[in-house]
């Protein structure tokens, strides 16, 4: 088996600064549900 | 949270465990970052991409809009697949990603429901396409069904449909091919036309 096969897909993995910022969106967000609709607010 | 499913990550976060997204998020990043990377070949864009799907998919989870029709990797790449779209719309109208290379027709019926929708009328128009198009998918074979739905709904490439199913590239390639001709078909027979 060849080690560098240029066919191979490199896999990627994306910021740690962009996962922390969804964790820290998550933990902010807030759903407001009214008759019709939901809001979702940031509590941040 | 390693051994959890997917489906049981959803319900604990639903539920306000903030680890189980965590551990979603981590188990499917690099799937997913390399699905939108390969697509626009752009790191700090990937990242925009890959922040902005997620934070849907945050959204649409803490509402409930999450409906265990499918796997969530499909799901989560489904809607990075849309948001490419939409960056490459806003970016340039005359860029226009569509099925051409297959057809010598001037658009791809799949474009339609990809369109961005800005209001209410455009909600209810594209979801109308989206009904009638899967009508229509009713009447292909199942391995044509199989392959439409995952090359236009789910926005997987050639290549990781023929790993999805097995198949060579091909074979694949030919499917999707087919599918569509026969698609036309039903549309001119029924005198079928999707437009918005």
């Amino acid at each position: 088996m060849r080690k560098n096969d240029p066919l191979k897909v490199k896999t990627l993995k994306p910021k740690k600064e962009t996962i922390d910022f969804l964790l820290n969106f998550s933990k902010g967000l807030e759903i407001v549900k009214t008759k019709n609709k939901n809001y979702p607010i940031n509590k941040n | 949270m390693k051994l959890k499913s997917d489906s049981l990550l959803i319900s604990l976060y639903q539920e306000g465990d903030e680890e189980a997204l965590s551990a979603l998020i981590h188990r499917h990043q690099k799937e997913l970052f390399t699905f939108i990377f390969y697509k626009i070949n752009d790191e700090d864009l990937a990242n925009d991409v890959f922040q902005d799907t997620f934070m849907k998919i945050i959204v649409m989870l803490k509402e409930g809009r999450y409906n265990e029709e499918g796997k969530f990797i499909l799901w989560a790449k489904r809607i990075a697949h849309n948001l490419i779209i939409d960056h490459f719309r806003s970016k340039s109208k005359n860029i226009k990603v569509s099925e051409t290379t297959f057809e010598t027709d001037e658009y791809s019926i799949f474009d339609l429901i990809r369109e961005p929708s800005e209001n209410i009328e455009d909600q209810l128009v594209t979801n109308q396409i989206q009904e009638d198009l899967l009508r229509m998918l009713q009447f292909l074979p199942k391995n044509q069904q199989e392959v439409i739905k995952l090359r236009f709904f789910d926005g997987l490439s050639f290549k990781e449909i023929a790993d999805h199913t097995d198949m060579s590239i091909n074979t694949t390639l030919g499917r999707v091919r087919y599918a569509l001709i026969n698609l036309r078909k039903i549309m001119d027979e029924n005198k079928i036309i999707l437009t918005r």
